[in-house]
């Protein structure tokens, strides 16, 4: 049972990795991206369009489906729409300058309603035949290690891999280095040299992407394939998250098992409804804590990036 | 030791607008010296300074940076030409330490696969093989090694893109060739003012450049360390390097530079040896010969004390005394001038008393007109606390559509920036406001579309009418106006010079804080001129030499003034 309870919450938890991910790197870049949710939204609707292309072109075989291609084509054509939504967000606010809360909060309405309209043409049979493929867990073992760590698909492993990459970039690279300086004091990083407009442009439409790839886990991995409008509900905790984890993702990965534990610990007790709506809001009662103590602490290197949604015109001095 | 020279100008202009910053200036600059850039507020050193490093782009005239044409179009410019400005506000990343915010930005060297391979293949056409077996083997070889070629860049650009442990040595190396004292991993909201300037000097010298500008680089510091600001200058100037430094204090133009150029409104005066000259010739250079402006002034009649501020202090935010111990009394009927050079505490000294600025000490006591000896501590209270006093106190700031106006309102909003508490229950009165805007557009003169109209939308000299205007209808006692003329063309100045001068006849104490002191002099009863945020003096404005308010500017003949100030204040 609490084996079961571990298992789920690391599962769970991948949908939040991946989403706060991704919106740490834009945020690093200065540009609060709000439309997280709907950009989930795109990405799950773009991982079904792929999926389903994939599937009419060998022919509706479900027995031929190759697990390797199945996932990478999920994740691509999920990056892409996913993408493709940051890209609009990205002209939105970094060439046009236009507000960042607004802009984000546009494209979680305008992601959200675009793939609840459209995930009705996508012909999703034998998504559960693919969804086997997304959940192949990596040793059937029944010892409590293979249960909580080696029980999973390749996403979960996939999400982990990439928040330790991101931190690994982040601390250790001048990749990451010009990248904080843009979120910092983006004239400081002009003056330099750094192609500012390049990189958060780079920013948005790569945040975006690995964004969506949590969209496309929590449909084909999560619910087996099958089809539930929630997703920006996940997006929203996905932004607390990046709160949570103070703007390092390797510090997300335990942020999002937190999350993704609060989240379906209701199902795992026998609370009364009341209780159990309770615990579902813990996550977000955290993060306000979090917000609280990090600037009583008030250490600069746990603070927003100082320009988080400000946007930068050079000519402005 | 043979003189080279390692930048000219030659018949620079550059105008903004109507404005003319620069006009036919020439300058050079030697290798192996340090050359002062002097001149009084707006007199175009900075202008000048930021074309040389590509921020502004010269309307004519040409740049030779070590003989050659220059077309310096934009910082990478300069940089690529081994020059580098070190300005006022520093341009470091906050949460950096000092060694990341010298390597920010920086590039991979140069690594073409085309011309590496160009050079394996030529290195290689040296070996003649004679066996065909060697020949074969040759060729493999040189495959092997094209092909690897891209990994090569590869390698070498994770590796450059790696931040490792070394990444300290060259910037160590730099650091301690020139003496400074620095800890390269110290964050930089650590850093004090003079560190971080350090750091700034450190980022231009890694960069590689010969040429260095410093933006007023003493107006920060404490004494000691200009010292050690001085002696690491000097270092660099014994290393070849050309250095030009911006600054208003004579006495370091004395201590540090070898030659010094004057510019005064725009204009190159001269380039003197500083052996040859001394800070009186150097203060008549930059002032100026007196200008007679026509500006009609009253005698002052009913001279009472108005407001009295007794040693004043004001600390900033970075821990400096932006005001120590300044002492005056403003009387009615007059008009006090206060001249300084920029940043010498002005702000501070009318904010202070507007109760907009935090004080650390001292006393401000307004004396009520209407009550005799009734006097009211204006200290640590806030506007509103002050208004409810009764005292009438009227402030134009220096920045007008920031502090003074809101740009996106229209003329009878911000008149009701100053009566949004009268009208009935929840609703406002907009009927006297929109009155008092008519009134101040007609008798102003204010070019508007209408009072509707958002102020942003006015030109500068309108702006300053209206707000001039809405602060003299509430019929002030102390009138406090800074720069109220910058930016304003002649005409619209001496509206405003005339408005003061009502103000005056009408018994109110005037505060004129100025730059041009043509103006101050022909304008003011006194003059009280700051320096560094003490008062270097108080002269009578009838009378009053244009060098010696110079040299009090810029503190020279300070113990003599400070006679006359007490009898003045007796």
């Amino acid at each position: 049972m609490f084996l079961t309870f571990l298992k789920n919450a690391i599962r769970f938890s991948t949908i939040f990795l991946f989403g706060s991910t991704g919106e740490t790197i834009t945020e690093k870049s200065g540009h609060l991206n709000l439309g997280t949710p709907g950009i989930m939204c795109m990405g799950a609707l773009g991982g079904c369009v792929g999926e389903s292309l994939y599937l009419k072109s060998i022919g509706g075989d479900y027995a031929a489906i190759d697990g390797f291609s199945a996932v990478v084509i999920g994740i691509l054509f999920a990056m892409l729409f996913a993408g493709l939504g940051g890209l609009i967000y990205g002209f939105l606010t970094i060439t046009l300058r236009c507000n960042q809360n607004v802009s984000g909060l546009a494209i979680t309405t305008f992601g959200a309603g675009v793939t609840n309209f459209f995930i009705n043409y996508v012909d999703r049979n034998g998504f559960n035949y693919l969804a086997a493929k997304f959940t192949a867990p990596v040793s059937q073992a029944n010892d409590w290690f293979s249960t909580i760590f080696l029980s999973h698909g390749a996403l979960v492993y996939l999400a982990i891999v990439l928040a330790l990459v991101v931190a690994f970039i982040m601390k250790k690279t001048r990749t990451g280095l010009n990248l904080t300086a843009i979120g910092e004091n983006p004239a400081t990083a002009d003056a330099a040299g750094i192609n500012v407009t390049g990189y958060k442009y780079v920013s948005c439409v790569l945040g975006s992407g690995i964004s969506g790839i949590g969209g496309l886990f929590y449909i084909m991995d999560y619910l087996y394939g099958s089809w539930e409008y929630s997703i920006d509900a996940m997006g929203w905790l996905a932004v607390a998250l990046v709160i949570f984890s103070v703007w390092k993702p390797n510090w997300g990965i335990l942020g999002s098992i937190l999350f993704g534990a609060l989240y379906i610990l209701p199902y795992y007790t026998n609370f009364s409804f009341a209780i159990q709506e309770i615990i579902k809001m813990i996550p977000y009662a955290v993060t306000i804590i979090v917000l609280i103590i990090t600037s009583i602490i008030n250490r600069r290197e746990s603070q927003p990036p100082a320009a988080l949604g400000l946007s930068y015109f050079r000519e402005e001095r | 030791m043979e003189k080279t020279v390692a930048l000219e100008l030659k018949n620079i202009t550059k105008t903004f607008g109507e404005v003319v910053a620069n006009k036919n200036v020439d300058l050079e600059l030697y290798r192996g010296e340090i050359l002062s850039l002097l001149g009084e507020n707006g007199s175009g050193k900075t202008t000048l300074m930021n074309m040389i490093c590509g921020i502004y782009f010269p309307d004519e005239g040409e740049i030779f940076v070590g003989g050659e044409e220059a077309v310096i179009r934009s910082p990478k410019d300069a940089f690529a030409l081994k020059i580098g400005m070190i300005h006022q506000h520093f341009k470091l990343v906050d949460i950096f330490t000092a060694a990341d915010n010298v390597i920010l930005g920086e590039h991979m060297p140069r690594y073409s696969v085309k011309e590496e391979g160009k050079k394996a293949i030529a290195a290689a056409n040296g070996f003649k093989p004679v066996k065909p077996a060697e020949k074969i083997l040759w060729g493999l070889k040189l495959g092997l090694k094209l092909s690897a070629l891209p990994f090569i860049k590869i390698g070498k650009k994770i590796k450059f893109d790696y931040l490792a442990k070394s990444r300290t040595r060259k910037i160590t190396e730099i650091s301690s060739r020139y003496g400074f004292d620095i800890d390269l991993k110290k964050k930089i909201y650590d850093m004090s003012v003079s560190e971080k300037q350090t750091v700034e000097i450190i980022k231009v010298l890694y960069r590689g450049a010969e040429i260095l500008i410093l933006d007023e680089p003493t107006a920060v510091l404490t004494p000691q360390e200009i010292d050690k600001l001085f002696a690491i200058l000097r270092r660099m100037r014994d290393d070849g390097k050309s250095i030009i430094i911006i600054t208003h204090k004579l006495n370091e133009v004395m201590a540090i530079s070898d030659r010094v150029a004057v510019l005064r409104k725009g204009e190159h005066i001269a380039t003197v040896n500083t052996a040859e000259t001394d800070e009186k010739a150097l203060t008549e250079m930059m002032v100026g010969k007196k200008i007679d402006l026509n500006i009609e002034r009253a005698e002052p009649n009913d001279v009472k004390d108005r407001l009295t501020v007794r040693n004043l202090t004001v600390i900033n935010r970075d821990g400096m005394k932006a005001l120590d111990d300044v002492s005056f009394t403003a009387r009615s009927g007059e008009i006090l001038g206060i001249a300084g050079i920029a940043g010498s505490g002005q702000r501070e000294l009318l904010e202070a008393i507007a109760g907009l600025q935090k004080t650390a000490g001292g006393d401000i006591l307004y004396f009520d007109p209407n009550k005799e000896d009734a006097e009211v501590d204006l200290m640590q209270k806030t506007p509103v606390e002050i208004r409810d006093l009764g005292v009438r106190l009227s402030f134009v700031p220096e920045d007008r559509l920031g502090m003074g106006l809101v740009g996106n309102m229209d003329l009878v909003d911000n008149m009701m920036l100053r009566s949004y508490t009268k009208g009935r229950f929840v609703f406002v009165d907009r009927k006297n406001p929109k009155e008092l805007a008519e009134h101040i557009v007609h008798d102003l003169e204010v070019v508007t579309p209408g009072v509707r109209t958002p102020v942003r939308k006015l030109s500068g000299g309108n702006v300053q009418k209206v707000l001039v205007g809405r602060e003299i209808a509430a019929a002030p006692t102390v009138l406090m106006a800074a720069y109220p003329v910058r930016g304003l063309d002649i005409n619209s100045s001496y509206t405003i010079y005339h408005l003061l001068n009502q103000q005056k006849e009408k018994g109110v104490a005037v505060i004129y804080v100025g730059e041009d002191l043509d103006v101050l002099i022909d304008l003011c009863d006194r003059i009280l001129v700051l320096c560094a945020g003490k008062v270097s003096g108080i002269v009578d404005g009838r009378g009053a030499k244009k060098e010696d308010i110079g040299l009090l500017m810029t503190k020279l003949t300070g113990k003599e003034a400070d006679g006359e100030t007490k009898e003045a204040a007796l």
